[in-house]
């Protein structure tokens, strides 16, 4: 009996030999079967062309920024982009170029970031640059914090609706939990105390060990700032609790107006507290705000040394390249630029968001009142047969087969009032999103005949 | 509190805990229990009113708890204990400039090369601007390299590397530009790899003396475990088959499980081009035990001497053995002199593995505008079979130099035919012929002769007095002043 066990551990050999991979390499927790990204796939087989393809999918379902290219490409050509490739050296600059891997970041970049991201705050905040870790894009910066905060099978506590992305980002390769904080539009989703402690307690019911809660603000997909009380409110619950509180400001310099957003930058501005201080982190990247995602530049921003330099070593896997550094350095310290360009940003999103919710309002369809981001959140909950997950799918697919526009059903993003959508106008040109709200208003005609 | 944690590794199932061990951490974790529950609980932060929380918040010397980081992040903030990264930070504080600081502390701990950067400087000269920004129109615009694209690295690229790594693996070879995905650098790929062939707590085999970065590269963040399979100065430090099977049978005995072997080739820090034969041998082993076979080959395109490379995927695609187990790394870093660009590869030939790999690389992608500078550069065959030749040529001269100026003081060198370093059997020089005689070398280096060498242990070597001496970031004329400081220190220890 025991003799063929033994072989059996002993040579591995089974029928087919076939090599296994690990529970990471076969998991589907990278979700891409999702509807959020079957959309996805949708729009690259038809995608939508002013000129060569008017009736394919218009992608409304990829927070991407591109209304203030013009002011990065005037920026970019009037400085001579020589001069900005290799830093103010010139050629004889791009040795310090090819070899630079230090995982502290280039200093010149570091202060440049925090000097950015100072002004997007209006100065209500100070960041140190030797607090900034650099990282090849927020997704990676998410995923490192996670690493850091929680080991496997904890959690981190998430306010629905959340971005698709987390369930990927924060769990994959972490091992770690998402469990939900759940938000609802009676009162325009914001977090309560009381779901806070729900959610914590629902935690501790299935005896899962909560590191730390992690919020978006502005939020995606809500299109909406965090309140200011609210974030005061969650710093209190964090510390009563003894967790970690992560702020994902990656839209800080999307709201259109500046006076609107509230960074927990500022709230641990005035505490001199070192525990309650240090258990606060920030993320940001210029993916969003700069429109520049191709560029894979993402920073944590921590107020916990420990965390500064545990992130930092590990941030060998996700380093931002010297080129990139080099050629960002000098536009973002370039304070009179940033300025401008944040102002105009700010308000090229703003008259989007209005055309769209007018827009949208004209077709008989209400959004939650927004304040920034690159995307409205739609209340298409009235035009569901049947109101559950499968009605919203339902409805979801016949806006993308129908309609030709792929956009993000509230399931996706765990919300958990059926009919939420969310849509995103800043990835595409004003015509195109004159004809997307065409294609809705023809649509709300057809079925009001009906 | 820290008794408890024993206890906890049973509760989480991990085991291998000794029964004698069990019943008095049992009684310790009880009474511990029975002492805390006597002792009145103000740090118990649930009991804590909000408002007096809030308070609390704005003032000084509260009874709020330290918050903690996870027990995986602990062991990577603390400060290096491995020589290879205490002299790197050493260097720094005194760094050797032949103008400047003449009596600085010389680098041989890094294996990069500047050796052709007069070349690749031309190259960014005449052509960075066109290939980064160039439009259908040739008009500059920033869309081009703005916008997201697939992680995994535009197609472009792939063929472009695929073309560039056949080529300078000797052109027996080809690559699959679907097989492959580009990382941002070489560090990323091993880890993605790792991540993707081992679960958490399984383990690869590696040859020793190994690269010391496999350590936090692999170890850091996966949970998988490296297991060293010694390789000896009297085999050239070539791994055989029969101490791959010993590792693994002992692995085995331990609970381990082994899921691949991981090595490099042309090896670090040795510098041996592994032969067919041998490249083989592993690939039937890793057939036979039914594991993966990771081939780190990021030096595929510094080879010097007379023996031909050959890459594992050459062998896998011989047909002979099942490919599915076969993965290749490689990455610009050492070959083209530019780590700061971060461009690596994943070849894989399990299209399972390149599917994951592609979906990981959201977390490790390389900028677009980077991705079109490398696309003209490795598709500028001229000038890349032109650079290649210079590289290996003045790798070769300057290694002729160094390891001449140390066969004159006594000091011999394996034989090597790749790599940017050399590796130096500077085992006379040893008080005595151990561990602590290597590192008080090491320790005399750094600080007397002001020389920054790796060492064996810091590699895992398994016989001591071996260093790791990299030559390629140096001018001709470094090279005395070397072979003087190690002459001088030599002296004094006779006296």
């Amino acid at each position: 009996m025991g003799l063929p066990l033994m072989m059996e551990r002993s040579s591995n050999n089974n029928n087919n030999n076939v090599v296994e991979l690990s529970r990471v390499a076969v998991s589907d927790t990278h979700g891409e079967d999702s509807p959020y990204f079957a959309g996805w796939k949708a729009y690259d087989e038809n995608p939508y062309d002013e000129s060569h393809n008017p009736s394919g999918v218009i992608q409304m379902g990829l927070a991407e920024n591109q209304v203030s290219f013009d002011l990065l490409e005037t920026y970019l050509e009037k400085k001579n982009p020589e001069g900005s490739m290799w830093g103010s050296k010139g050629a004889p600059g791009f040795r310090e170029n090819a070899l630079f891997q230090d995982y502290h970041g280039l200093k010149t970049f570091r202060q440049a970031m925090a000097s950015f991201m100072e002004q997007i705050r209006g100065g209500k905040a100070r960041f140190d640059p030797d607090r900034i870790v650099l990282t090849a894009g927020a997704t990676a910066a998410n995923e490192l914090l996670t690493f850091i905060l929680a080991d496997p099978n904890d959690a981190l506590l998430v306010p629905t609706p959340y971005y698709p992305g987390f369930d990927r980002d924060l769990r994959w390769r972490t091992g770690v939990k998402i469990v939900p904080i759940h938000c609802d539009s009676s009162n325009h989703f914001q977090i309560t105390p009381e779901a806070l402690e729900s959610a914590y307690q629902t935690a501790r019911d299935a005896n899962i060990r909560v590191r730390g809660v992690l919020i978006t603000n502005p939020s995606n997909p809500l299109g909406a700032t965090v309140q200011k009380k609210v974030l005061e409110d969650l710093l209190d619950f964090c510390v009563r609790k003894n967790i970690h509180l992560v702020s994902d400001e990656i839209y800080s310099g999307s709201v259109f107006h500046a006076s609107e957003f509230t960074s927990v930058a500022e709230i641990v501005e005035n505490i001199d507290d070192v525990s309650v201080k240090e258990r606060v982190h920030i993320v940001y990247s210029l993916s969003k705000d700069l429109g520049l995602p191709g560029f894979r530049v993402g920073t944590i921003y921590s107020y916990n040394d420990n965390v500064v330099r545990t992130a930092r070593r590990m941030s060998s896997f996700t380093l931002v390249s010297s080129q990139t550094q080099h050629m960002l350095a000098s536009m973002l310290s370039d304070e009179e630029f940033t300025e401008k360009y944040i102002r105009i940003n700010r308000e090229r999103l703003r008259r989007r968001y209005e055309t769209i919710v007018e827009g949208l309002k004209k077709a008989g369809i209400e959004c939650l009142k927004g304040n920034a981001g690159l995307f409205c959140w739609m209340n298409l909950g009235f035009l569901l047969e049947k109101k559950t997950k499968d009605g919203e799918l339902q409805l979801w697919d016949v806006i993308l087969k129908e309609l030709k526009l792929n956009i993000s059903p509230g399931s996706s993003c765990h919300c958990s009032e059926v009919g939420w959508f969310r849509v995103c106008f800043a990835n595409m040109s004003e015509n195109t999103l004159e004809i997307a709200l065409k294609r809705i208003h023809e649509f709300m005609d057809r079925r009001r005949r009906f | 509190m820290r008794l408890i944690v024993p206890l906890r590794g049973v509760i989480q199932g991990r085991g291998g805990l000794f029964v004698g061990s069990l019943i008095p951490c049992c009684l310790f974790y009880f009474l511990q229990l029975y002492l805390k529950r006597r002792r009145p609980p103000p740090s118990d932060p649930t009991e804590l009113p909000r408002t007096f929380s809030r308070t609390n918040l704005f003032s000084r010397g509260n009874s709020i708890g330290r918050v903690r980081v996870s027990s995986r992040a602990v062991p990577v903030a603390k400060p290096s204990d491995s020589p290879y990264y205490i002299g790197l930070e050493r260097v720094k504080t005194d760094p050797y400039d032949r103008m400047t600081n003449t009596d600085g502390i010389i680098q041989l701990g890094l294996a990069e090369s500047t050796l052709c950067f007069d070349l690749l400087q031309r190259w960014m000269s005449e052509n960075l601007m066109e290939s980064m920004m160039q439009s259908d129109d040739g008009e500059f615009d920033i869309s081009s390299i703005a916008m997201y694209k697939p992680f995994e690295g535009l197609l472009e690229l792939r063929v472009a590397f695929a073309d560039f790594m056949s080529r300078i693996m000797g052109g027996n070879v080809s690559f699959d530009p679907s097989n492959m995905v580009i990382t941002a650098g070489g560090t990323p790929a091993i880890e993605v790899l790792a991540f993707c062939l081992a679960d958490h707590g399984n383990a690869f085999l590696i040859p020793t003396p190994y690269y010391p970065g496999f350590d936090r590269d692999i170890k850091f963040r996966t949970g998988v475990e490296l297991i060293p399979v010694h390789c000896r100065s009297s085999d050239n430090f070539t791994v055989t088959v029969s101490a791959l099977e010993q590792a693994l049978n002992q692995a085995r005995k331990r609970g381990s499980k082994v899921s691949g072997i991981l090595f490099s080739n042309p090896s670090n820090p040795v510098g041996n081009i592994l032969s067919r034969e041998t490249l083989c041998d592993i690939l039937r082993f890793a057939q036979e035990k039914n594991i993966h076979v990771i081939s780190d080959e990021i030096f595929a395109g510094s080879v010097y001497g007379d023996k031909e490379f050959v890459s594992m995927a050459e062998i896998a695609g011989s047909g002979e053995f099942d490919k599915t187990r076969v993965h290749i790394i490689y990455g610009l870093s050492k070959d083209l002199s530019i780590p700061g660009f971060r461009a690596g590869v994943i070849y894989s030939f399990h299209e399972d593995v390149v599917n994951a790999a592609k979906k990981l690389m959201r977390f490790s992608s390389v900028p677009v505008l980077v991705q079109r500078i490398l696309i003209s550069l490795l598709s500028d065959v001229r000038f890349i079979e032109g650079y290649m030749a210079a590289h290996r040529q003045r790798i070769r001269d300057k290694h002729i130099r160094f390891v001449e100026g140390l066969k004159q003081l006594g000091i011999p060198c394996a034989e090597s035919g790749g790599g940017l370093y050399c590796w130096v059997d500077m085992s006379s020089l040893l008080t005595s012929y151990s561990e602590k005689g290597e590192l008080e070398l090491f320790e005399k280096l750094l600080t007397v002769a002001k020389i920054n060498a790796t060492p064996g242990t810091a590699c895992y070597c398994i016989e001591p007095g071996w260093f790791r001496c990299c030559f390629t970031a140096l001018a001709d004329e470094d090279i005395p002043v070397i072979m003087e400081r190690i002459r001088q220190l030599a002296e004094s220890f006779r006296s």
